[in-house]
């Protein structure tokens, strides 16, 4: 068992990574560890537990404000924007179902350390477009602060956005603040049955194209329909769902809108505000591929890329696949020991670039394949330049990413 | 010029100018090098333009080959390089160096690629920012952040700035609607970032390169999301007896869960130079003016639009309009717009400040500012992006009576101490470049600057980029690696170990 450091102020968490930075003794930093299954296996003696910084600093609804330690568990966090109507529209996803943990866990320091967000980013944007300052240890065991509270802010390089899905590689986070948004009156979700991907996908890129402000767009062909038909949502066959959200006549109005727009010719059902909310939370966590074996991908391309990346593949092996963001998002779900990381990835590149990231897999698999897309040269290098400017003794983390960092 | 200090000229790089020319000259054939005084005149300065320095030698580069040469041979040779989009930098960070090179990305000025379908535009950074809406708008889609000087910036130094508008409210920044880059680093390699897929991968450099005021990397081509237009556009208009008033009505918006297309607030005085300028019919009485624009499906905009009346006039309104057409919406907005302008032709100068502030601290910061203006003896005319508390003062003076541009610089000093000292920020959409250089500081400590001088490291360890904007010390790349830990006695008695 790895010694394990549990600091309560960030000034603690600095003196541990200052040792470790003088010891040139890796640091593997957690929050609760509940996506320790993601990414590469960190090698490393000794723990960071970042848990014990927690707690909410300032909410300020008027402000669209809030700030919080990294260890504070987004559901705490979560639940507080909620009493007051409030919201991260980013939409993180919780990892829980499909890594086989339960759901509901995890840190704010996790979720921004990872920059996952759910369906609502097509909308919305990333985690990384909601974090307006971060405070953090860099791996020379100094705290900086960078950014700050307010939303209009270039004063300087933008390193709490940079620091967002870094993986704990560069830096330790140690406060964080974010812009919050009010949450949605209520919603809707628009949903026709029985198209093929590529039909889905041009009818989600006219939804996009229209002004009814659609704040996610998904495609489940036939399989994963019934995987969550199976999990107690109403589907039946491929369907196409796409989410409106706002003030009540609006929701109506605008469905009216994608009705006249796609509904022509082809029966449209309603899904009303709460089974919507289920359906979409099932969307975004990749439900559909939970409690498998299967290993699991997600691949980021142009929107209309996703369903042409898909046919490519699926005339190679078997796999199963369905579409978030509009066909930019397709989670791929790959049965056997085979990644098919070389496969995927040139598929990508055929269909006009994105990458792939492998997010379900043994350790040993994560180990000995690149998780994260391989980077051109004088990217990489570039890369490992930040990463030794943060932290030159590449003790955070190290491996997390690639090989290297 | 006034107070702000320059890197000092570097004499043996000056005692080469000619071989420097010709070198270029032959990387950039034809008018692509300027080196006469009355060629580069146009080039001493930018939207800042209390200081100007003549460069070493102008450039101005077609393809991305002649960028990455000029680049790698300033490398080799130690010659500095300043980029230029379109000199409208209201910060300085456009200014020349005398012994460096000025490369203007103006050539670059073609849309490569319109992609509805993917809702993204690829263009070259010098296609103005109106440039990139005016290529999409017969498709129904715009580009949505706006600043207000949108007709002649560039793309690429709406990047280098990290340019906001009055949409920024609801459509966010320019970092929040770049999808992509190409750029080409100080040695000349040329790096590509995202695409037309949502999230870039590995470390995101792209958020690093806006708003990295040219220090890091020129900027090549740029990849952009559209927005399809909103159907319908109103605002409200609506006077308040005092910015407190305006400022409360504004919290409750935001309050009541609506988040404005657009949403902006004058003070008396600038309410009085933009109905002198323009006579849309501004109450000249009012203490604030507040324009409030909802956009969306009609049926959203008239609901949401009866809202913000019913919580205007419970925080005391004492006119409310709202508009009717097309042509009264865009009046509603003229004043504002030209306020610029407008101050521009009562002032023989102002100076135009950025500081952004937690909107409740509104009040306060009013009351202090006015303060301020009696203080230094000088007028001080407010406009600001009242949804994000971005503030611009614009503070009126005649740089042709002594002392006058020194004590608006300090009068200009003291309001973004202030803006810092209340929670906020030195600047919010304009950059730091030479203006704010030395009052960076104020918001950081050595530490906080100094890791961020350390990214300039990572991408130009010789600093040749843009040097002396932004950081108000140069520390050599080399003195800012050295690590100064001595060997931790670990066991750290106090902290709970497992
Ligand atoms: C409502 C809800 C929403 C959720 N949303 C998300 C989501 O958007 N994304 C998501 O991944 N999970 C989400 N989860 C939860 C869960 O599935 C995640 O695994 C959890 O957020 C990860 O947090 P963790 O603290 O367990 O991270 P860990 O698994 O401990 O860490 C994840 C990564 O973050 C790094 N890290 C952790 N803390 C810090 C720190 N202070 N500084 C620097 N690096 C750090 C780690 O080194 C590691 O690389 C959500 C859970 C709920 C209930
Ligand atoms: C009247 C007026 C109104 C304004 N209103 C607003 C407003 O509402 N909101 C707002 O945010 N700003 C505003 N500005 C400021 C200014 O227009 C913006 O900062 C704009 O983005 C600068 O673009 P530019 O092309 O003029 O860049 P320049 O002034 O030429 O350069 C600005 C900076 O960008 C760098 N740069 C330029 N091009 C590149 C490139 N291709 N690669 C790398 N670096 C590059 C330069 O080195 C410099 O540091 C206003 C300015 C004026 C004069």
């Amino acid at each position: 068992m790895p010694d394990t450091f549990k600091p309560r102020t960030a000034e603690e968490a600095r003196d541990v990574v200052r040792w470790a930075a003088a010891e040139r003794e890796p640091l593997e930093i957690v929050g609760q560890a509940s996506k320790r299954a993601l990414g590469r296996p960190v090698q490393a003696g000794h723990v960071l537990d970042m848990s014990g910084l927690a707690g909410i600093e300032l909410y300020e609804p008027e402000e669209l404000v809030l700030t919080a330690l990294p260890g504070t568990p987004i559901a705490e966090i979560e639940a507080a924007l909620a009493a007051k109507n409030q919201e991260l529209a980013f939409d993180p996803l919780d990892y829980g179902p499909l890594l086989g943990n339960p759901a509901g866990q995890g840190t704010l320091g996790g979720v921004i350390a990872a920059n996952l967000a759910g369906s609502k980013r097509l909308k919305h944007g990333a985690a990384r477009d909601h974090v307006l300052g971060m405070d953090a240890v860099s791996g020379r065991g100094e705290i900086f602060h960078s950014g700050g509270r307010v939303v209009k802010n270039v004063t300087g390089y933008d390193l709490p956005r940079a620091l967002t899905g870094s993986w704990g590689t560069l830096a330790v986070a140690t406060r964080i603040t974010l812009k919050v948004l009010p949450r949605a009156q209520t919603e809707a979700t628009f949903l026709l049955s029985g198209l093929g991907d590529a039909e889905a996908a041009t009818a989600m890129t006219a939804a996009m194209g229209s002004s009814a402000e659609v704040s996610a767009a998904a495609h489940l062909p036939a399989a994963a329909a019934q995987d969550l038909a199976a999990r107690g949502h109403t589907l039946s066959g491929p369907s196409t769902l796409l989410r409106l959200e706002g003030f009540g006549p609006s929701v109506d109005y605008r469905f009216e809108q994608l009705r006249a727009l796609l509904g022509a010719d082809r029966p449209v059902v309603r899904v009303e505000a709460d089974a919507s909310r289920a359906l979409w939370r099932a969307v975004r966590d990749a439900e559909a591929f939970a409690g498998t074996d299967d290993l699991v991908w997600r691949l980021s391309v142009a929107p209309t890329a996703g369903a042409a990346v898909v046919a490519q593949l699926a005339g190679r092996f078997a796999c199963k696949a369905f579409y978030d963001w509009s066909g930019g998002l397709v989670w791929l779900a790959v049965p056997g020991t085979d990644a098919r990381a070389e496969a995927i990835r040139a598929a990508i590149a055929a269909c006009g670039g994105g990458h792939a990231t492998l997010v379900r897999a043994p350790a040993p698999l994560r180990s000995s394949i690149p998780v994260f897309q391989p980077q051109p040269a004088p990217l990489a290098a570039l890369s490992a330049r930040l990463k030794e400017q943060f932290d030159p003794h590449g003790i955070l983390n190290p491996g997390r990413m690639t090989a290297g960092h | 010029m006034s107070g702000i200090a320059m890197p000092r000229p570097d004499e043996a790089v000056l005692s080469r100018r000619e071989e420097i020319v010709r070198a270029l000259k032959e990387m950039v054939p034809g008018e692509g090098v300027i080196d006469t005084d009355i060629g580069m005149r146009v080039y001493e300065t930018d939207g800042f333009n209390a200081y100007r320095q003549m460069p070493m030698v102008v450039v101005l580069p077609e393809t991305v080959e002649q960028v990455s040469a000029v680049l790698r041979y300033c490398h080799e040779n130690g010659v500095k390089v300043v980029p230029r989009g379109a000199g409208t930098s209201l910060s300085g960070g456009a200014l020349p160096l005398g012994d460096g090179v000025l490369m203007s990305m103006m050539k670059f000025n073609k849309v490569l690629d319109i992609d509805a379908a993917n809702r993204a535009v690829v263009a070259q950074p010098g296609v103005t920012n109106l440039g990139i809406t005016r290529a999409v708008e017969h498709l129904g889609f715009y580009y949505a952040p706006d600043p207000s000087s949108q007709i002649a910036c560039s793309i690429g130094g709406n990047i280098a700035e990290n340019s906001g508008g009055v949409h920024s409210l609801k459509y966010g920044l320019t970092t929040n609607n770049v999808l992509g880059l190409e750029m080409v680093l100080i040695t000349g390699e040329v790096i590509r970032l995202g695409g037309k897929h949502l999230d870039s991968e590995g470390y995101d450099l792209l958020a690093l390169m806006t708003g990295s005021e040219g220090l890091l990397g020129v900027v090549t081509e740029v990849t952009v999301r559209i927005l399809q237009k909103p159907e319908t556009a109103r605002a409200a208009l609506v006077g308040f007896p005092s910015s407190e008033a305006g400022g409360q009505c504004v919290a409750e918006i935001i309050g009541a869960g609506i988040i404005p297309g657009g949403m902006e607030m004058m003070d008396e005085l600038a309410i009085n130079f933009a109905e002198d300028f323009v006579n849309v019919g501004y109450p000249r009485e009012a203490g604030a003016l507040l324009i409030v624009e909802l956009d969306g499906p009609e049926a959203e905009v008239d609901h949401l639009l009866s809202e913000v009346e019913a919580i205007a006039r419970r925080n005391g309104a004492s006119s409310l309009r709202v508009s009717t057409s097309e042509e009264e919406r865009l009046a509603f907005w003229a004043g504002r717009k030209s306020a610029f302008p407008a101050v521009g032709r009562i002032s023989p100068d102002y100076l135009c400040m950025d500081g952004t502030i937690p909107r409740r601290a509104l009040p306060q910061v009013l009351a202090r500012m006015r303060e301020l203006s009696e203080k230094h003896g000088l007028r001080c005319a407010n406009v600001f992006h009242a949804g994000d508390g971005n503030l611009h003062p614009l503070i009126l003076y005649d740089a042709n009576k002594p002392g006058e541009l020194e004590r608006a610089e300090d009068f200009g000093a003291d309001i973004l101490r202030l803006c810092v000292e209340v929670g906020g920020v030195l600047t919010g959409e304009h950059g730091v470049g030479i203006e704010k250089r030395d009052l960076m500081p104020v918001m950081f400590s050595e530490d906080d600057l100094k890791q961020q001088q350390r990214v300039k490291c990572a991408f130009d360890p010789k600093q040749l980029l843009n040097p002396g904007k932004v950081f108000p010390e140069l520390h050599r790349c080399a003195e800012l690696g050295r690590m100064h830990v001595s060997k931790g006695q670990l066991p750290f008695p106090d902290i709970p170990r497992f």
